[in-house]
C-alpha cells in the first residue's frame, strides 16, 4: 500500500523510507517518540500533505490517479475533533455523513448505530458546548460508524477517553476490521489491536547529514 | 448538491443560533450610522448629501467584522480538514459558506437599511435604491471577503491584516453602490450604476471561490 514515503515540513525531513503493506483487515500501529511524524504520515496517508518521496498505491492504483474515490474509502480522525460548540451531536453527526455524500435515506439509521457504538444517546441533543473533552472525542469517533468507509486513519483515538469508551472503540475497531477494512492508528498510549503490523517511526528519522544536505 | 446544502445550512445554523454572528453585525452596522449624525450635526442638507455614503461605509465595515469567523473556526477545530477530504469539491465548499455569510450578514443589512436612510434623512424616493443597491452589492463583499480570510488563516491578528487586505478591493463596490444612490436622488439614473455593481458581484462569484479554494489548500498544507 505505501512505498517508500518520506515526508518534509518546512526545511525539516521528518522520515524517509517507510514502507508498508495492508491486507484486508489488516492495522498498522504506528509508535514514537513526539516529533517523530507519526501525524505527519497519518495526514500523507489522508493526502492531505503530499509526500517528498515514495508513492502510495490503493489496491494496484496510484492513489494520485484518482484521489477522489481513494478519499472517499477513507476517514480521517485527527487530534481536534471537528465539532462545532453550536450544534448537537446528531446535526454534527449528520452533517457529516452528508458531506461524504450519503443520501438521506439511510443517514438516520446509521446515526442512531453511531451513536450507541459510542454511548452517545443521553447527549445526542445536546448541544456540543455542554460536552466533555472525552465525549467529544468520542463524537468526532462516531463520524466512522455514521458514514462507512473502508480505511480508517485514526491520530490518537484515544486521548481523553475513559477506560470504557476505548474499549467500545477498540470494539468497533475490531467490527471494522473483520468486515475487511484497513486502520492505521497513532498512538503512544497502549491499544489492542491484535495482530497489527507495527511501525516505530523512530527508526526512519532521517541521519544529521542526511537532514543537512537535504 | 445535497453536501452543498447540507455545508450551507449548518452554517446558516451556526451563525443564527450562536446569537453573535447576525446580531452582532447589525448593531454594530446601526450604531455605525447613529454615530455620523451625531458627529457631524443634525442638518438635514449635510445628512442628505452624505447620507448614502454613510450608509455603505458601514455596511462594509459590518461584513468585515465578521469575516475573520468564516473559515477561522473550521481551522481551528479540524474540520476544514474534513471539508477538504469530503466529496464537496473545496470551491463549492467556498461558495456554500459565502453563501451562508451573504445570507447572515449581507442580506439582513440590505434589509434593514430603509430604516437607517430614515436615520439619515435620506429621500424617501432614494430609499428603495438603496436597499437595492445593497441587495445587489453586498454579495461582492462575502466573496472578496472569502478570498482574504482564506489568505490570512492562521496568521496571528488576522481580523487586521484582513481589514487592510480587503478594504482597498471593496473600493468599487462602495464607489458604485453609493454612486447609484446619489445618482438617483438628482435625477441623474441610477441602472447603470446597479449593472456595474452587479457586473461587480458576478464577476466576484466567477472568481472568488477559485482563490479561496487556493489560499484553503495553501492552509492545509
Amino acid at each position: 500500500m505505501a512505498e517508500d514515503l518520506a515526508c518534509r515540513r518546512g526545511e525539516r525531513l521528518v522520515f524517509a523510507g517507510v514502507s508498508f503493506r495492508l491486507s484486508v483487515g489488516g492495522a498498522l500501529l504506528l509508535t514514537g517518540p513526539n516529533g517523530s511524524g507519526k501525524t505527519s504520515l497519518l495526514r500523507l496517508l489522508a493526502t492531505l500533505i503530499a509526500p517528498a518521496a515514495g508513492r502510495l498505491l490503493w489496491g494496484t492504483m496510484q492513489v494520485d490517479a484518482d484521489i477522489a474515490s481513494y478519499r472517499a474509502a477513507l476517514h480521517y480522525i485527527g487530534h481536534q475533533d471537528g465539532v462545532k460548540p453550536g450544534l448537537t451531536p446528531r446535526e454534527t453527526l449528520d452533517f457529516w455523513a452528508a458531506l461524504r455524500g450519503h443520501g438521506a435515506g439511510r443517514r438516520p439509521l446509521l446515526l442512531d448505530e453511531a451513536l450507541g457504538t459510542f454511548a452517545l444517546e443521553t447527549v445526542a441533543d445536546w448541544p456540543c458546548r455542554w460536552l466533555s473533552a472525552g465525549q467529544r472525542r468520542r463524537l468526532a469517533l462516531a463520524r466512522l460508524v455514521a458514514s462507512p468507509a473502508s480505511i480508517w486513519l485514526l491520530d490518537e483515538p484515544t486521548s481523553a477517553l475513559d477506560h470504557d469508551s476505548q474499549l467500545r472503540l477498540e470494539h468497533a475497531i475490531a467490527g471494522h476490521r473483520a468486515s475487511g477494512g484497513l486502520v492505521v492508528v497513532a498512538s503512544h498510549t497502549p491499544i489492542a489491536l491484535p495482530a497489527a503490523e507495527l511501525i516505530s517511526l523512530e527508526a526512519f528519522a532521517p541521519l544529521p547529514d542526511h537532514d543537512a544536505a537535504g | 448538491m445535497a453536501a452543498f446544502i447540507g455545508l450551507f445550512r449548518r452554517d446558516l445554523r451556526l451563525a443564527l443560533r450562536q446569537g453573535g454572528d447576525t446580531g452582532l453585525v447589525l448593531g454594530f452596522f446601526v450604531l455605525t450610522v447613529v454615530l455620523f449624525p451625531l458627529g457631524v450635526g443634525p442638518e438635514p442638507a449635510v445628512l442628505q448629501r452624505i447620507g448614502a455614503g454613510i450608509v455603505w461605509v458601514a455596511a462594509l465595515l459590518a461584513a468585515l467584522l465578521s469575516l475573520d469567523r468564516l473559515f477561522e473556526a473550521d481551522y481551528q477545530d479540524g474540520g476544514l480538514d474534513l471539508l477538504a477530504l469530503s466529496s464537496l469539491p473545496l470551491e463549492l465548499a467556498v461558495l456554500a459558506k459565502c453563501l451562508a455569510h451573504w445570507v447572515a450578514t449581507g442580506l439582513p443589512l440590505a434589509l434593514i437599511s430603509p430604516f437607517l436612510a430614515l436615520l439619515v434623512d435620506l429621500e424617501p424616493a432614494a430609499i428603495p435604491l438603496l436597499c437595492s443597491s445593497l441587495l445587489i452589492g453586498t454579495p461582492a463583499l462575502s466573496l472578496i471577503g472569502s478570498v482574504a480570510a482564506a489568505l490570512t488563516l492562521g496568521a496571528r491578528r488576522q481580523g487586521v491584516i484582513l481589514s487592510i487586505l480587503v478594504l482597498p478591493i471593496y473600493i468599487p463596490p462602495l464607489v458604485f453602490g453609493a454612486g447609484a444612490v446619489e445618482a438617483g436622488v438628482v435625477g441623474a439614473g441610477a441602472r447603470p450604476y446597479l449593472l456595474i455593481l452587479g457586473a461587480l458581484s458576478l464577476a466576484a462569484l466567477a472568481f472568488c471561490p477559485w482563490a479561496s479554494a487556493a489560499g484553503l489548500r495553501q492552509a492545509l498544507e
